[in-house]
């Protein structure tokens, strides 16, 4: 499938009818994951807070997810110099970003009431503090060098070297003693949460996936587009 | 109503927040992604609609 998607004209016929079915797929999805989270008991422990955990964990795991698509598709550009790959990673960081910060935003929301500060410098909210300032500085980067092969490079070897960060993200909360909570969901054994939260939570977690997919080929379709424009542009001016 | 109130409970003042921050997140990302791919789209007709390009 991604050999197929890796021809430009493919891609476009693909993500023509693929991204406005994504979208749609995931507006369901997190309606009804939202609308089972709210009606979901409180819990025993934290009480209504529980509910920020509907749109806080999806919102971690789609910026992770983001991550590893970046890198991916930096790979993809550094190694084979693939054009795609370079507008699909370009495409996917800003998204990146936007998912890091909500759930920055979301957590510290949560973490007030529970633990009584907005922020702490353990091993979890810094990593994907770290994450977050990643996907900036990729944009950054990108955004300093005027040569575009080059900013393509630049950004591919700065995005292949951030992804240590994912399994520090990952398995922060067991190598540390650390005031966020340790792993609940993917962990050996199961998950250790409720089925009345791990449902919603898990219908919104994909909701969240797909919304990224629909926006990070819409945004990858954007890239391919300016790309066509920059090149006829240039031949219009050299006619 | 009292679906609303109960939803947020006497953490209101978290919760609401949290939500808003992630719809206007959402805006965001879907306003900004349309706009773009609207803006080079077109960009790309009216430039291939100048004429034949060698």
């Amino acid at each position: 499938m991604i050999a197929a998607l890796a021809n430009p004209h493919r891609f476009m016929a693909f993500s023509r009818w693929a991204a406005p079915a994504l979208g749609a797929l995931a507006a369901g999805l997190i309606v009804v994951g939202l609308a089972m989270g709210a009606r979901a008991p409180p819990d025993y422990q934290q009480g209504e807070t529980v509910r920020i955990m509907f749109i806080h964990v999806p919102a971690a795991w789609t910026a992770m997810l983001a991550y590893g698509c970046l890198g991916g598709a930096s790979f993809f550009s550094l190694i084979f110099r693939h054009a795609l790959a370079d507008a699909a990673a370009k495409a996917a960081a800003p998204l990146g970003a936007a998912f890091t910060l909500m759930a920055l935003v979301t957590g510290s929301l949560w973490g007030r009431p529970m633990w009584g500060t907005w922020w702490v410098w353990d091993a979890r909210l810094t990593s994907v503090l770290v994450l977050f300032l990643l996907f900036v500085g990729y944009l950054a980067l990108r955004a300093s060098i005027e040569d575009e092969a080059k900013a393509a490079r630049a950004g591919a070897i700065l995005a292949l070297i951030g992804l240590i960060n994912l399994p520090i993200i990952k398995f922060s909360v067991e190598w540390w003693n650390t005031l966020h909570q340790g792993e609940s969901i993917f962990r050996a054994g199961g998950p250790t949460l409720a089925a009345v939260y791990l449902i919603p939570l898990a219908i919104v977690g994909a909701g969240y996936s797909a919304a990224f997919g629909a926006l990070w080929m819409t945004r990858t379709r954007a890239e391919v587009w300016r790309r066509r424009a920059a090149n006829l542009a240039m031949r219009a001016a050299l006619r | 109503m009292n679906d609303f109130a109960a939803f947020a409970g006497r953490y209101g003042a978290y919760i609401w927040p949290a939500y808003g921050a992630s719809a206007l997140a959402f805006a965001w990302m879907i306003a900004d992604t349309l706009a773009r791919a609207r803006r080079w789209r077109r960009e790309v007709e009216r430039l291939e609609g100048a004429g034949p390009i060698p």
